[in-house]
């Protein structure tokens, strides 16, 4: 049996609603839980940008993609595996400014991508980003001092590969 | 002089003039050349309705007794005529309804266009009366969908509509349209879809793959074909002949491929599949190459994939590049409309003949028939049977009739033994296997071709899940022929209890009505046989009707369709017994 591992898919497709519902109803239909989902404007006009990360195997992915781009409204879908890709995090923690001047946290906002954005007479945020280990570090570190609210987004990714959409729609037109 | 007039018209039809959203659509329709709908009238569509009311001489509706009856008898109308085929259905349940049918042209690629009427868009997530999500409820069944909110988006989302149902591999769109755009105004031009930026509908053909393809093939010595409906839905039923006309190559159909190619033809070798004949079957685990033709691999057709022509190299003619490796991984795909790469091909591939390899079928052939076909055309039982009512139909029609057949035992008796000399003359629901098909899409195919016989055999299950489309047949005189093989049991499920539930005949035998009454109170001509003797003549009264006709054929109640592969055996294990 071949091994699951990580992937992660990029859609371009174009800004319609119900676009979403569509491409999960394929990981839907073959059981694939979605680890994290983003979605933004893309480097071109009108043009929007899904990124999944999914976990499993290599034939299964690339079957989902074909599916994935088979939809009238998907201008392409890439599938990448780690090392194929630079990806980032963002997290944001709130925590009671109580510890705002605890010499453990300052200590822990050395890590290079973790700042303070916003502070309050009751709490103040920190934002974090990485990957997906140092964001789970960050947690570990910060969970004692008492975390008000914690979220993270979903992974977005750049891929070392070229995708050339621009191109491909200069093709179509 | 032409280019003038020309200029005139498109002036003409391409003039502005304020219209309803109501109104809009049955002008889009009337662009695309529609003259026909199957639908049922609700509050949300009323508008509609009320222009179809204006336009009757010119777009014709057929109001089914179910919404469902509606999709299914627009699928047989496209099956038939290669059109779309177009439903009408209010909001709520009016377009849920048609969520069957419309999963079924998804799995089996037919034209078809949805439009369902929704609440005011005022009223969209309120919990409206008849308010359904059918947008959300439909994805992952139609090829493409949309809601429309204003009456100015109408023409443009018509004609992509349709643009999409038909190009490539075909399937069902559904454009939901709210009752505020069905009575807003717009001013109405159209324009046909010719392309969608983020759709390419035909992948283009490449050339190296061709060839290669054609290496393959040439150099051969076990060659074999299988084919489905990518040939009829491509049109490329000639240059399929042509193709295996000249590498001489033995040819087995899909379920749905069937009547691409004349039954009696000479390297036709029958259908393959978990009851297709022996031959096919067995052989596929022994060709060397495997030609794949608009097929899909279904699990149907492939038994165990594990042991599926594992020895073969295996080529892919494909219009859908997500077929490729999806179930069977291809040594050489070719994309592209099998019309385009089969004539491409030909420029490339030696004339051959393979007679001895085609007698290694013939062989299997004669086995089959000494087991099998033998005692179903020509049966010394007392019980009537299945293939000898398909046997008798084609003798009186020669094989010139459109077959429209339900799902189960008696659907694979009419793929198995109805002869077909022309394209488009077996219409079945394959993919989905939806029973309750055959009586709505035998008068949606009875509409599309009134000049041919079109013979729905229906099951005594599946009849009754549709049964109430006899108001149809009575209220638009669509001669259709109705055979109910009727053993009083859900024949295929029994079957399935006898081989592999050890008889348990847990809730499969049916008490049924008197159907020759239920046919006659719809004023629809009736009888019933189950005297071997008295088939044959019963057959060539239904024929002789000029109008619709019912005929319920009593048949022996336990028996079973044979050959067999059992499911997650391989094809070669297929059974004969």
């Amino acid at each position: 049996m071949e091994e699951n591992q990580k992937f992660t898919v990029s859609v371009y497709t174009e800004n319609n609603i119900g676009i979403l519902n569509r491409l999960s109803a394929i990981f839907l239909k073959r059981h694939i839980n979605i680890e994290s989902m983003t979605v933004s404007r893309s480097e071109i006009d009108h043009v929007h940008r899904f990124t999944f990360v999914v976990i499993v195997t290599k034939a299964q992915i690339s079957k989902v993609v074909g599916q994935l781009e088979k939809q009238i409204e998907v201008i392409r879908a890439f599938y990448h595996t780690e090392d194929e890709i630079i990806y980032h995090e963002i997290a944001l923690f709130k925590i009671s400014s109580e510890h705002l001047y605890n010499e453990k946290i300052q200590d822990k906002l050395k890590f290079r991508r973790a700042h303070i954005i916003a502070i309050t007479e009751r709490y103040f945020v920190i934002e974090a980003s990485g990957l997906k280990e140092d964001i789970d570090n960050m947690y570990e570190k910060l969970r004692p001092f008492g975390l008000l609210q914690f979220v993270r987004s979903g992974r977005i990714a750049i891929t070392r590969p070229k995708m050339a959409i621009s191109e491909l729609l200069q093709e179509i037109n | 002089m032409e280019t003038l007039k020309k200029e005139v018209q498109e002036q003409k039809t391409s003039k502005s003039k304020k219209v309803t959203g109501a109104e809009a659509v049955i002008k889009c329709l009337l662009e695309e050349g529609v003259d026909l709908v199957y639908g049922y009238p609700g509050g949300a569509i009323m508008p509609v309705y009320d222009e179809l009311y204006k336009y009757q001489d010119k777009l014709h509706h057929v109001l089914t007794r179910h919404e469902q009856g509606a999709t299914h008898a627009a699928q047989g109308f496209a099956r038939v005529t290669g059109k779309p085929g177009i439903v009408f259905a209010t909001s709520g349940p009016g377009a849920t309804n048609l969520v069957t049918g419309i999963a079924d042209a998804q799995i089996d690629s037919t034209p078809m266009v949805c439009i369902t009427g929704q609440v005011a868009s005022h009223l969209l997530g309120s919990d409206a009366f008849q308010e359904t999500d059918i947008v959300g409820i439909s994805t992952p069944v139609t090829k493409w969908n949309y809601q429309i909110t204003k009456a100015s988006e109408i023409p443009e989302i018509i004609a992509k509509a349709f643009y999409i149902a038909k190009s490539g591999r075909p399937g069902p769109v559904l454009v939901d349209i709210t009752k505020d755009a069905q009575f807003g105004e717009l001013e109405f031009s159209y324009k046909k879809c010719e392309k969608i930026r983020s759709y390419k509908a035909v992948p283009s053909m490449e050339l190296p793959k061709v060839k290669e393809a054609a290496a393959l093939i040439n150099a051969a010595k076990k060659p074999f074909i299988v084919w489905g409906q990518g040939v009829i839905i491509g049109e490329a039923e000639q240059e399929f002949k042509n193709f295996i006309e000249k590498t001489g190559i033995p040819s087995a159909s899909t379920v749905l491929g069937l009547s691409a190619l004349e039954t009696k033809h000479p390297l036709n070798v029958g259908m393959v599949g978990m009851h297709g004949n022996y031959a096919p079957n067995v052989l596929t685990n022994e060709c060397d190459v495997l030609i794949a033709i608009g097929m899909r691999f279904d699990d149907r057709v492939t038994g165990n994939l594990n042991t599926y022509a594992k020895q073969a190299k295996v080529i892919h003619f494909e219009i859908d590049p997500a077929e490729v490796d999806k179930n069977v991984k291809t040594d050489v795909a070719v994309l592209g409309n099998v019309k385009e790469t089969l004539s491409k091909i030909m420029e490339y591939v030696n004339s051959s003949s393979h007679t001895e390899w085609l007698g290694e079928f013939h062989k299997l052939y004669q086995k089959e028939c000494e087991v099998v076909i033998n005692d179903q055309l020509t049966p010394t039982k007392v019980g009537l049977t299945m293939g000898e009512v398909l046997g008798q139909i084609n003798k009186e029609t020669n094989g010139d009739a459109v077959i429209v057949s339900d799902v189960g035992q008696h659907q694979m008796f009419a793929c198995r033994y109805a002869d077909f000399i022309k394209t488009r003359s077996n219409v079945t629901s394959g993919g989905l296997g939806t029973m309750g098909f055959a009586l709505p899409a035998a008068i949606g195919a009875k509409m599309g071709v009134p000049n041919r016989e079109v013979i729905a055999i229906i099951g005594d299950g599946g009849y009754q899940m549709t049964i109430q489309e006899l108001g149809t047949i009575l209220q638009t005189e669509a001669a259709v022929k109705i055979v109910v093989l009727n053993n009083s049991f859900l024949g295929m499920v029994r079957q399935w209890q006898e081989l592999f539930f050890d008889k348990r005949y847990a809730s499969t035998v049916m008490k049924n009505p008197d159907f020759v009454k239920i046919a006659e109170g719809y004023g629809i001509e009736a009888n019933r046989v189950s005297d071997r003797k008295e088939l044959a003549g019963a057959i060539e009264t239904m024929i002789a009707s000029k109008s619709s006709y019912f005929l319920e054929v009593v048949i022996e109640k336990e028996d079973n369709v044979f050959p067999m592969i059992p499911t997650g055996a391989s094809v070669s294990d297929i059974r004969l017994s």
